[in-house]
């Protein structure tokens, strides 16, 4: 773990938002599909359904076109894609000496409340981004960038939904 | 064919191409972290105004990956028809949306950032990992309830220079200027209400924008490549296939593909409604003419297993639709030979045969008298695979599959 203080500081959104821009263009010319995210969690938390509870499984036609019969949730290349992100970020936050047990949080609340928001939001996240299939990674940054309709409109409703909130949370953030 | 997308699996295998796929997270993941994307302060702050990175970032990245795609697609090195454009289910993606929006400021991640906010050891990144997890999984406990708005306002692969009417250049262009002057508005914002954590536009952002938007501009000049193009590029390796008649299945054939339940055979009936509604093959949908170019760009996403046939009376339409349907990148695509004319003949009966030939008809009109438009409602309709014996040698045979078959979200 290092210090804070050593800690080096982001780069230029700019240049980040550049090489982000290559990494994704790189994603589509090679393979032909886009960054994602929720993709890989979704199939994780299938697979270990699967175990716990495989009848549940062949029951709800959603699930089942993931893990039915001898399908491995697992084998597919948006598991290995989100297992790359996760040691990325962690190769890239040793490089820059971010890497530090903490909580990130607004000055006025405690760790609990965060932790209870931090949960409270991803549950939301994760329902949301199954409805509009897709999350930030998958429908706004990759759809966006191949044109879709559908991408654009949910981008935009991203954005709505969370300026329209954030002057509610304003005590939480600031 | 353009070399771009990669035909991975061919190329490496199933776990070579995983690997690569391994490789484009390494780099997804290291370039988040490094835009600050682990911090949760620093993506909420976007909302606050106080932070803009996340929107300089994303739509940096949209801009560059989108000119980028399309300046490759334009000058034939990358084929668009070949990448995942996520389909649009207009409403639900608007409400799954809204709900996403309200948990990232919520929560202050999405579940991209979140990962690596985890894996750089955020407690607030974990706990949101795992709320995203009991989200994901409360939604496939309660879908059922929901399966119509689910599966509703649903409008396939559907582009917004389709929507706008307007060519891809121009609106790869539009889009390009209207995200810079946003980030010109960025900047007015944060110099007024900025926090110390943000970073000010670059010295070269001016060169940089100037070399994008001229990249756009040469985009919109040299313009997508239409099937005509695109047929050209392939033209001479696939003549070959015609005249070697390599593709083109006798009507045995193609009954014992629709009786194959592992393979979906889809019949595609290129003649006029006229000719249709006197008679065709149990199954088969009228394909017009000038669908054809529109309906490709879905049926390269079918499963894997799907075999096109395309049939006319003859042959000679039912061609034409082959070349079209092969430059846009449609795999396994077949010609019933001889076409319905010959499949009437093979299924028919020897007395209809008989009794109900017109001589002397041109090419392209049907070979058979029929009383009325009987559509589909004829036993040569929809023949007993197992009442006729008849030999031939197999000619389909699937491609691998170039296309994906889901983004990063399946």
């Amino acid at each position: 773990m290092t210090d804070q203080s050593r800690a080096k500081p982001y780069m230029n959104p700019y240049l980040a938002g550049i090489l982000l821009g290559i990494v994704l263009f790189l994603a589509f010319f090679i393979t032909g599909s886009g960054l994602g995210a929720s993709g890989g969690l979704n199939r994780l938390l299938v697979y270990v359904q699967n175990i716990v509870a495989p009848e549940h499984i062949d029951q709800v036609p959603y699930l089942l076109k993931m893990a039915g019969g001898n399908t491995n949730p697992l084998e597919s290349w948006i598991v290995f894609l989100t297992v790359g992100t996760v040691f990325g970020g962690f190769i890239s936050g040793l490089i820059g000496r971010r890497v530090k047990i903490e909580t990130k949080k607004g000055p006025q609340i405690s760790n609990t409340t965060r932790w209870i928001m931090a949960f409270i939001g991803g549950a939301l996240m994760g329902y949301g981004a199954r409805l509009a299939r897709g999350c930030t990674s998958g429908q706004a940054l990759s759809g966006g960038a191949v044109l879709s309709v559908g991408s654009w409109a949910f981008m935009f409703a991203v954005f709505a939904g969370a300026y329209a909130f954030a002057y509610f949370l304003r005590r939480f953030w600031n | 064919m353009t070399a771009f997308p990669l035909p991975l699996t061919e190329l490496l295998g199933q776990y070579g191409s995983y690997f690569i796929y391994l490789l484009v997270g390494l780099a997804f993941g290291a370039t988040l972290e490094t835009a600050g994307f682990g911090n949760s302060k620093k993506l909420a702050a976007q909302f606050y105004f106080k932070d803009m990175t996340v929107f300089k970032v994303m739509f940096t990245a949209i801009i560059v990956a989108m000119t980028l795609i399309f300046l490759s697609s334009a000058i034939g090195l990358l084929d668009y028809n070949l990448l995942w454009v996520p389909p649009t289910y207009l409403w639900p993606g608007i409400v799954g949306g809204l709900i996403m929006g309200v948990g990232f400021i919520v929560g202050g991640f999405c579940p991209g950032t979140s990962l690596v906010a985890m894996a750089t050891g955020k407690i607030d990144g974990v706990v949101f990992v795992l709320g995203v997890l009991f989200g994901i999984f409360m939604f496939g406990e309660t879908v059922s309830g929901f399966a119509v708005f689910f599966e509703s306002s649903y409008m396939g692969r559907f582009t917004l220079p389709e929507f706008l009417g307007l060519s891809y250049g121009t609106v790869v262009l539009l889009v390009v200027i209207i995200a810079l002057l946003m980030f010109w508005v960025a900047e007015k914002v944060e110099a007024v209400v900025a926090d110390e954590s943000a970073q000010k536009a670059p010295r070269w952002a001016v060169p940089a924008a100037s070399a994008l938007i001229a990249l756009a501009a040469l985009t919109l000049l040299v313009g997508q490549p239409q099937t005509e193009d695109r047929w050209k590029s392939i033209e001479a390796e696939k003549t070959v296939q015609l005249d070697e008649r390599e593709v083109q299945i006798v009507p045995a054939e193609l009954l014992s593909l629709t009786a194959d339940i592992k393979v979906k055979t889809v019949m595609l009936d290129v003649r006029d409604e006229r000719h249709y509604n006197q008679f065709h093959i149990q199954g088969a949908t009228r394909l017009p003419e000038s669908e054809i170019v529109d309906s490709a760009r879905d049926m390269i996403f079918e499963p894997a297993n799907t075999v096109f046939v395309v049939m006319s009376n003859d042959e000679t339409n039912a061609t034409e639709a082959w070349k079209k349907l092969k430059a846009e990148s449609v795999p396994n695509v077949y010609i019933l030979e001889g076409g319905v004319n010959n499949w009437i003949r093979t299924y028919a009966g020897e007395q209809f045969v008989q009794e109900r030939l017109i001589r002397n008809r041109e090419d392209e009109q049907l070979a058979w008298r029929f009383n009325a438009a009987i559509g589909s409602r004829h036993p040569a309709a929809e023949p007993n695979p197992h009442a006729f014996e008849i030999e031939f040698e197999p000619k389909v045979k699937l491609e691998l599959k170039r296309a994906p078959t889901s983004g990063g979200c399946g």
